[in-house]
This record gives C-alpha cells, sequence and structure tokens, in this order.
C-alpha cells in the first residue's frame, strides 16, 4: 500500500496491534475493520463499541461575533443554541450546494467549536476563513485532538465508571466539558453517527491512548469491541444518516437532501434565499431510502430507473444491512418518484433490479 | 494467511485444482479477507464455455463488489450451490466448502501460466 502523504492518528500503532486493516481514508490512514464487519455492526447496534474517528476536524471560532459568522456561514439556526448544546447544521455554497456537515457546540456566547469531515478540512478552513469579516478568531485543532466515539446502548453504564459527570441526564446532543479516566477536560458529547446512542469523546492527543485503555476496561462486561470505518458506514446508513461525498455535495441543496430540518429561515445565511424557493416552490429530485426486492446490493453510482426502464436518478449509498439482512440504499431520484413505497428500478451489472422506496431511517 | 502449496494462483486472486481435465476453482484466503463478509456469490454461467480471464461471476460482500475471471478456458461444468444458501462458507472455508465452479479445461497448457503457492505468496505480500 502506498501511504506516502497520508497522516496517521495518535492511535495508529495501537490499532495494527489490535488487527486493524488501516486503509486511505480523507488523507489519513483509518481503520476500516478490525475482524469482521457485522459483528462490529451488531455489536455497537446492540451493546457497545468503540471508534477512533481522530480524523475528524475541529475548529475553535472566538469572538464577539462569532455567532455571527455561524449565522451567516451555517443553514441551522445557532443561535437557538445554548451552553452545552451541539447542533447538526451544514456550510451551503454560494452555488446552491453544500460546503460540508458539520456540528456546531456552543462553549460560551462568545466560543464556538466546529467540528467538520476529515475530506473537508482544508475546504472548510479556506471558505470559513474567507467570509471571517466579523473578526472573529480561527484556530484549527484539527491535529490537537483525538476523537473515540464510544457508541452502543451500554455506552453510559460502562462510561459513568469513569467519571462524576451525570451520563445517563445528558440529552442527546449536549455536552460537558469534565474529567474521564482521570483525564482534565475531555469534551463529553451525546452525538454520534451510529443511532445507536453513545458518546463522542473528544481529548488531546496525549491523552488518546490512556482513555482508550480505561475504556476498554469499563466496557469488557459488555464485550466491547473496537469498530472501523467499514461498519460505522453501515451503522449510519441503516438510520438514513447522510454521509458527505455521497449523498451531499457541492452540488445538493439540503432541501433536496432532506435536510430541511437543519435549514432554518428565521435569520440570513449564504444563498438562503436559493433554498428558501426550493423549499417553497418544490425541488426536481430528491434523496430517498429505498430497499432490494429482487436479489442485488446498491452501490454508489448505480443508475435508478423507473419500470420503463429510463433513467430517474442515481444511488448515493448502498450496502448490505447487518441488521435487517437486506439490501438498501439511498439515492436521488426525480420528485415524482419519491413517495415511499414506490417501485424503482436499481441498475446492476446490466440488470434493471427490483427495490422500493422506504421511508428512512431503515430502522 | 492460508496458501496451500497444492493449488495454483492467478494475480486475481483466485485458486486452481487440477484435477485430470477438471480445474476447481475459488478465490484465496487473501481475497476473502479484503471482501469481508460476504453477502453472495452470483454465478450464472453454468453450461457456458469461457476463455481465460472471461468473468465468471461476481461476489457480493458487505462493503464492495468483485468479479470473478477464468484462471483458465472451459467449460464451466458445475457451480457450488451450497454457496446460494451459505455464502460464508467462502469467508470460513475458501478452498474447501468455498469452492465456486468446476471447469472442463479445453486447454490444458494455460495451466502453465499459473502462479505457484510461493509466487502468489510474493504477490500479496505473505
Amino acid at each position: 500500500m502506498n501511504t506516502e502523504g497520508l497522516k496517521t492518528i495518535a492511535l495508529n500503532d495501537l490499532h495494527i496491534s489490535l488487527g486493524a486493516k488501516m486503509v486511505p481514508f480523507a488523507g489519513y490512514l483509518m481503520p476500516v475493520q478490525y475482524s469482521n464487519l457485522i459483528q462490529e455492526h451488531l455489536q455497537v447496534r446492540k451493546s457497545l463499541g468503540v471508534f477512533d474517528v481522530s480524523h475528524m476536524g475541529e475548529f475553535w471560532l472566538e469572538g464577539d461575533r462569532a455567532l455571527d459568522l455561524i449565522q451567516y456561514l451555517t443553514s441551522n439556526d445557532a443561535s437557538k443554541l445554548v451552553d452545552g448544546k451541539v447542533q447538526y447544521s451544514c456550510l451551503p455554497n454560494d452555488k446552491g450546494g453544500i460546503v460540508d456537515d458539520l456540528l456546531v457546540y456552543r462553549f460560551s456566547e462568545t466560543r464556538y467549536l466546529l467540528v467538520v469531515n476529515a475530506s473537508n478540512i482544508d475546504k472548510d478552513w479556506k471558505w470559513i476563513s474567507k467570509h471571517n469579516s466579523y473578526g472573529v478568531k480561527m484556530t484549527n485543532a484539527s491535529d490537537e485532538y483525538s476523537l473515540l466515539a464510544v457508541q452502543g446502548p451500554d455506552a453510559s453504564k460502562a462510561l459513568q465508571k469513569l467519571t462524576s459527570v451525570d451520563l445517563d441526564s445528558m440529552e442527546y446532543y449536549s455536552f460537558k466539558l469534565g474529567e474521564m479516566a482521570g483525564i482534565q477536560d475531555v469534551i463529553i458529547s451525546a452525538t454520534g453517527y451510529t443511532g445507536a446512542g453513545g458518546f463522542e469523546l473528544y481529548v488531546k492527543n496525549a491523552d488518546a491512548a490512556s482513555l482508550w485503555k480505561a475504556v476498554f476496561e469499563a466496557g469488557e462486561e459488555f464485550g466491547i469491541l473496537p469498530a472501523g470505518l467499514g461498519a460505522r458506514d453501515t451503522l449510519r446508513l441503516e438510520k438514513g444518516f447522510c454521509l458527505y461525498g455521497n449523498d451531499i455535495n457541492d452540488e445538493t441543496s439540503p432541501i433536496e437532501a432532506g435536510l430541511g430540518w437543519i435549514t432554518k429561515f428565521t435569520k440570513d445565511f449564504i444563498m438562503s434565499e436559493y433554498h428558501k424557493s426550493l423549499k417553497e416552490n418544490g425541488v426536481s429530485r430528491r434523496l430517498v431510502g429505498f430497499e432490494m426486492i429482487d436479489r442485488g446490493i446498491p452501490r454508489q453510482h448505480y443508475s435508478i430507473c423507473n419500470a420503463e426502464g429510463n433513467r430517474i436518478g442515481e444511488v448515493t449509498s448502498g450496502t448490505q444491512s447487518p441488521s435487517l439482512g437486506k439490501a438498501i440504499g439511498m439515492g436521488y431520484v426525480e420528485k415524482a418518484y419519491s413517495k415511499a413505497g414506490t417501485e424503482i428500478f436499481i441498475e446492476i451489472r446490466d440488470k434493471q433490479l427490483k427495490a422500493e422506496v422506504k421511508k428512512i431511517p431503515f430502522l | 494467511m492460508n496458501i496451500p502449496a497444492d493449488l495454483k494462483y492467478t494475480k486475481d486472486h483466485e485458486w486452481v485444482r487440477i484435477e485430470g481435465n477438471t480445474a476447481t476453482i475459488g478465490i484465496t484466503d487473501f481475497a476473502q479477507g479484503e471482501l469481508g463478509d460476504i453477502v453472495f456469490v452470483e454465478i450464472e454461467t453454468e453450461g457456458d464455455t469461457l476463455s481465460q480471464h472471461d468473468v465468471f461471476g461476481t461476489v457480493e460482500a458487505v462493503k464492495t463488489v468483485s468479479d470473478l475471471f477464468m484462471p483458465l478456458s472451459g467449460e464451466v461444468a458445475e457451480f457450488n450451490k451450497t454457496l446460494e444458501t451459505n455464502p460464508e462458507n467462502v469467508n470460513t472455508d475458501p478452498y474447501g466448502d468455498g469452492w465456486m465452479i468446476k471447469v472442463n479445461m479445453s486447454d490444458a497448457s494455460e495451466a502453465d501460466s499459473l502462479m505457484s503457492a510461493e509466487e502468489y505468496g510474493q504477490l500479496v505480500g505473505a
């Protein structure tokens, strides 16, 4: 494998010692799988697993006008945030598409943390810098932080052994800064990309190894497993969560992508008039979920057709769902075909295989 | 990584067991490991006569799909029907219960173009 030019995360050697298959992803060498994707997936769904997602980017925005900058750059209404709350949002571009999707953390009225996709760190940094006419102090802390996503229904039981922060009382999409496993100032965030419940823990790179060790000791009674990006992808797809670069990109509107719930017209933001008109006048295509009826697994870029064999869209994500035992996918289709229950056909190796539009999440 | 010494191999990660005029074909331990959890094996070429390097089927894993290539020319005489219900046999026993097809070879000399276990081991860095 040519690993030249790839960044390594702090726990790279640990993952290799655990048998992880390391693959290039978004410019980083990342664990895609340890022993078995399906086992990792099911263990997270039913109990507990840990993902090292330290490739994610972290930007601090600080200053009296930090909120003004965030309001102008993001589609969701960040003025609704209070200290200790997190918001899912996206950065619309100036062409009607999306620069990136992200999490916005409010630490104080004048201090925010943006968590962005690894593949977009440079693009986002340039984009935000370009629009920072608000005198906001920006710090790219991406290389300083490690991020462990401790996911699954048993996450709070396991992690509670390591901290005095009351985890059960934390609402979804809230966070606390606290001590965990003897490490000060861990950002304990009740968020995740699996839909299985759990926490994302941000620590300085130097503390990552001791946190990992403590989490695995605490999780032993639950059969905790390290889980790779492969399982992370199948878990998020079962919940219908968008993946940037697949389901949303520089050319998709959040309205088309079903992200109207994070696109608030209570304030002005980049291209807000355009997205508002899409919402009011309707879109020509929509991101939908679908389930295969014929045997086949949909993959990104496969064509979606109607019964007459005409192309009506394209698959953006697809897999065999380990929890459902069925092949599922997401993709954009012409609006007339976007209603749940509609029969569509996925073109797989020159065959048009039957599928049905489903409401997402799939489970 | 398991690379049995008595088999022949291709750069596409198929193995071949030659007995008389019949070649039994599957994918290697390395290949199944790279593919991960196999969901189904699709082989619709039974009875067809195919040339060396032609696609004889596809294998769908959770995270990816891969074509299967003929290591040798010949007629696809049989495919392993147990894979219809137990595709995971390819993961658990790639050289045994996970075999895929049996081919009536049309040109036995093509076997000379296949790799030995040692050569294949070098290819995959074993």
